[in-house]
């Protein structure tokens, strides 16, 4: 039930925050800051209450289910796990930070600013939590038409363009989801006779390899845009680079994680078999993803420009680690999702800072900061070295396991990515070197971090230091729902293997192709 | 004729009394708010006389049958012409023309449709149809003082009589063939048949054009962006919605009646009439400037993706259709109610700019807008969600994966039409529009509670569905033809 609140709490909010603009112009910010910090709070109380999840048996920690649509099989069903928990945690942090951070950027419209910022964490929330796939689908959109908004109305000089390439793309990637949801609803319904959207029900689920290709790959189209793996990711760095502050926080600390946490959540234990085959094309456009997004960010001129290349480039190893299968990796994707959202959430404020001062975002009119804003140079100098994966800070942590989970998969692809590290290192030194070093060119006078933005910046810097130094607490939470995402492959190990496959084939030749065709006669 | 038939005809009885009183009234003494009165009255009576019919399937030999289906698109499109008639009044108090006469014929043409999809006859089809058409001619060139308006009628005229030419030809090779004209009597000799004879597919496919024609799909689609933009804003919410909705209702009643669908060229036709709509419908919207014309473009698409669940007939199929069409009509009368409303008394608001920051000045308004747009692209939280959701499934289970495929991409074009629009009313005014006469508030109340109530059922559908659901399904069980 608690989390059937947080829904209704980050909703009602979102209306609230909208009406309250008419009673005085500040009260939005009030009621988004303390709705989001209420849900930060609930979720901090749940991490704590939980009991240790040592008892592998149960790695749900809280579930909540009512019937939605009966006719459909349809349920509004909630549950928490370590993963979701995690999830949580991040999405009300970045949406707390976010509200601190539009404080005084946003000036026009504020009331409806703060109702999107709230629906986006709403429809982000009941993506992290919901057990069903309609309702899954549902939420997933309900994310975007704010989003699309808070690009569309707040952004920069280019944002309607922005803000198109972002919908359209997002949303037609959703669609082919749909069918595949729709496709999955009708193959499980056939083969078992209960229909249902319930994810629980739909595990498991038998069908050949030809049909388990298709419906994952709907899904996939839907998470690899999201993520964005290299051939769908046009719309990330203009969307990334129009979208206002909070609104680039959002995109690349949460929307992207909707993203991995998507792979993770269905991809890999509904499609077990069809995942696999998969695997070398994922791993390849993940190190794809990795270079590219690299080099790109390394020839960017617009700050943000750059920032949204580099998570091209570090949502490469989340596909990676993805598809490497086995928990080594996953620990490493888990923590990659939460420090690249601490991480580039912290470089985009930044950016934001600097344009709020200077009204640019090239940072070839940037230069030798340092000596002026050395606050905001010593707190860039710890987010670009997070996200070169220096050891000691989040990052560091979040690749070397990926890598060395990658390894054990596919030693090639893992060579190829580490000298993605290499050029991380180079484009992340280029930022510091061209805005905080070098010559000063700035004319007029810069004020340094206010308090405010001290705020901001101190606990994103605290929480990557901790997650770097003191990674255990999120790895053993999140550990037990990663074994379960990859049961799959445990048990019927068997099965995937060469020889025992041919057996199987050999003793049953036409067996699930009969199910099928029984099924789709049931159909009609 | 039997006593008894009285009381299953009672909505329609209702109507003609509706139009008889009207026009009585009229001729007694010209008052606005009496007939605008009465008409409300007439459709609150019909639908009242409406609701013990549920749950019957009622034979009235030979012309018409009142089952679950007839009562289900007879409720929509006596609600469908209660919300036209609710926003009708504000439009035609701030112009200048008779405005009495519109409630007659607006009576007469629900009165045509909703024949229309309980005939069970060629008779009684083109009756209904006929007393829709003629009707609508007045409608569309109501007024008569714009050359727009004109034109609109006079190219609806004469379309649309020609294509009742061609249906009433159809019909008579189909009567040639069969010598029947009962729906029921056509299925038997079907049976009957090992081919079905050349002639009889020529009537059926001229029948086709008549039917393709009022459902506006490709290549029948010619007169409606024409149309639509000359028409007064609620007449063109009316044939976006009434009108199609009950030659749909028609449609699926004789295909399913005469086991249409184990035929795979009328299957084919079919098919090929959907996937031509949806592409030419969303290809041509995309570059329109004109509210009322892109929104034709795009009634012609999603008559086009109606198609799929008509073609999937089964159970689902039908069920399917019901929804969207509910989802659909809301959606439509919503948008087409946010013109009305926003028109003054030279020109309709169907010009793009008129729209432009149009959230920063009637928020309210732009709102419903926006919500009737995403419901259009099927955006969740609304009924079109549900509805698109609803057709996706119906053609998933029939594996018809080419029109699945092209609802899926057209609904990527049309998204980026509707979201035009969309970002154009949040958009920055770049200069302090003139104010335009605005109507007394009291004037425009019964438009703006008819536009929230439309907007709160659109919510309501789409985040509850399963209540509508509940309702179609049980309404489907008398309709008979589908088992």
């Amino acid at each position: 039930m608690i989390l059937a609140w947080l829904l209704v709490l980050l909703f009602v909010g979102g209306v609230l925050a909208w009406v309250s603009d008419r009673v005085h112009a500040q009260l939005p910010r009030w009621v988004a800051l303390s709705v989001t910090l209420a849900c930060l709070l609930i979720t901090l109380f749940l991490w704590l209450e939980t009991p240790a999840p040592a008892n592998s048996s149960g790695t749900w920690l809280l579930r909540y289910e009512v019937p939605w649509i009966p006719q459909w099989g349809v349920s509004f069903s909630l549950a928490l796990d370590g993963l979701s928990l995690l999830m949580l945690a991040l999405t009300f942090f970045i949406g707390l930070v976010s509200v601190l951070i539009s404080w005084k950027e946003i000036k026009n419209r504020v009331g409806f600013f703060h109702f999107n910022i709230l629906w986006v964490l709403a429809g982000i929330t009941g993506v992290f939590l919901t057990m069903d796939l309609f309702l899954f689908y549902f939420f997933w959109e309900v994310m975007l038409i704010p989003m699309y908004f808070l690009i569309g109305i707040w952004g920069h000089e280019n944002r309607t363009y922005a803000a198109y390439k972002f919908f359209i793309f997002t949303q037609a990637s959703g669609l082919l989801m749909l069918l595949s949801i729709l496709g999955l609803y009708f193959v499980h319904g056939a083969a078992t006779g209960s229909y249902s959207f319930n994810y629980f029900d739909l595990l498991g689920t038998d069908f050949t390899p030809r049909v388990g290709k298709w419906l994952m790959a709907g899904f996939l189209a839907a998470f690899l845009v999201k993520l964005p793996v290299v051939p769908f990711h046009s719309w990330l760095p203009d969307a990334h680079s129009q979208a206002p502050t909070a609104g680039s926080v959002i995109l690349a600390g949460l929307l992207l994680k909707t993203g991995a946490y998507g792979l993770l959540r269905f991809v890999v234990p509904l499609f077990p078999e069809a995942a696999q085959v998969f695997a070398p094309w994922a791993m390849f456009l993940g190190v794809l993803g990795i270079l590219y997004g690299a080099i790109l960010a390394f020839a960017q001129t617009d700050l943000k420009r750059l920032i949204a290349y580099t998570s091209v480039s570090h949502m490469g190893f989340v596909v990676l680690g993805v598809f490497a299968f086995n928990q080594w990796a996953y620990q490493g994707v888990v923590m990659q999702m939460i420090t690249h959202g601490l991480s580039t959430g912290a470089l985009f404020i930044l950016a934001g800072f600097l344009y709020e001062r200077l009204h640019t975002r090239d940072i070839r009119q940037m230069g030798g900061f340092w000596a002026t804003i050395p606050k905001m140079g010593v707190i860039a100098l710890v987010f670009v070295m997070a996200s070169l994966g220096l050891p000691g800070l989040g990052n560091f942590i979040a690749e070397f396991l990926t890598l060395v989970g990658s390894w054990q998969a596919s030693p090639a692809f893992t060579i190829f990515a580490t000298i993605g590290l290499v050029a991380a290192t180079v484009y992340s030194l280029r930022i510091m070197q061209k805005v905080f070093l070098g010559q000063h060119v700035a004319t007029h006078r810069m004020q340094d971090l206010s308090p405010r933005e001290l705020v901001i910046a101190l606990p994103l810097v605290v929480l990557i230091l901790w997650l770097g130094l003191n990674p255990q607490p999120v790895l053993d939470l999140a550990q037990g729902s990663l074994e379960e995402q990859l049961e799959a492959y445990h048990h019927p190990a068997v099965k995937t293997t060469s020889p025992d496959q041919v057996t199987l084939t050999a003793a049953y030749p036409q067996d699930s192709v009969q199910t099928l065709k029984g099924g789709s006669h049931a159909l009609k | 004729m039997r006593l008894n038939d009285v009381h299953y005809l009672m909505p329609l009885l209702i109507l003609v009394a509706g139009a008889i009183v009207t026009m009585l009234a009229v001729a007694v003494k010209r008052n606005h708010q009496v007939v605008f009165g009465l008409t409300l009255l007439a459709h609150l009576a019909a639908l009242f006389t409406l609701l013990p019919l549920r749950g019957f399937s009622y034979q009235i030999p030979p012309f018409l049958i009142v089952d679950g289906w007839g009562v289900f698109t007879m409720g929509l499109i006596l609600m469908t012409s209660l919300f036209v008639t609710l926003v009708s009044y504000a439009y035609f108090e701030q112009r200048e023309e008779r405005k009495e006469e519109y409630y007659i014929l607006l009576l007469l043409a629900t009165l045509g449709t909703c024949v229309l999809v309980i005939s069970q006859h060629f008779m009684a089809l083109f009756l209904g149809l006929e007393v829709l058409s003629v009707s609508l001619y007045a409608l569309i060139s109501y007024l008569r003082l714009r050359e727009m308006s004109d034109e609109a009628g006079i190219k609806y005229l004469i379309l649309a009589a020609m294509s009742s030419a061609f249906m009433l030809f159809g019909m008579a090779l189909m009567y040639a063939v069969t010598g029947t004209m009962s729906f029921t009597e056509i299925a038997v000799y079907l049976r009957s048949v090992q081919d079905i004879p050349l002639l009889f597919l020529t009537g059926f496919g001229l029948v086709v054009v008549g039917v393709g024609f009022k459902l506006g799909v490709v290549p029948f689609h010619m007169w409606a962006p024409d149309v639509y933009e000359g028409a007064p804003a609620p007449v063109t919410a009316y044939i976006a919605t009434a009108s199609k909705g009950g030659m749909m209702g028609l449609l699926i009643r004789f295909i399913s009646e005469t086991n249409g669908y184990q035929y795979p060229s009328l299957v084919l036709i079919f098919t090929c009439i959907a996937v031509a709509s949806m592409v030419a419908g969303n290809l041509l919207a995309l570059r329109q400037k004109n509210i009322k014309r892109l929104l034709a473009y795009s009634s012609i698409a999603h008559l086009g993706y109606l198609l799929i669940a008509f073609l999937a007939g089964n159970q689902l199929g039908v069920e399917a259709v019901s929804f969207y069409l509910v989802a659909y009509f809301i959606t439509t009368l919503g948008s087409f109610g946010v013109v009305a409303l926003l028109s003054d008394n030279v020109r309709d608001a169907d010009q793009l700019e008129d729209y432009r920051g149009l959230f920063w000045r009637r928020p309210a308004t732009a709102a419903i807008f926006t919500a009737m747009l995403l419901s259009l692209a099927g955006i969740p939280l609304t009924a079109g969600f549900v509805g698109k959701f609803y057709l996706l499934a119906s053609g998933v289970s029939t594996q018809q994966w080419l029109l699945v495929a092209m609802l899926v991409l057209n609904s990527v074009i049309g998204l980026y039409y509707y979201i035009k629009v969309i970002a154009v009313m949040f958009a920055q005014p770049e200069k302090k529009p003139e104010l335009r006469k605005v109507l007394h508030p009291a004037i425009s109340f019964a438009s703006g509670a008819t536009m929230a109530v439309l907007a709160l059922l659109l919510v309501w559908i789409g985040v509850f569905p399963s209540t509508l659901v509940q309702i179609i399904r049980g309404l489907l069980v008398t309709f008979t033809a589908l088992k």
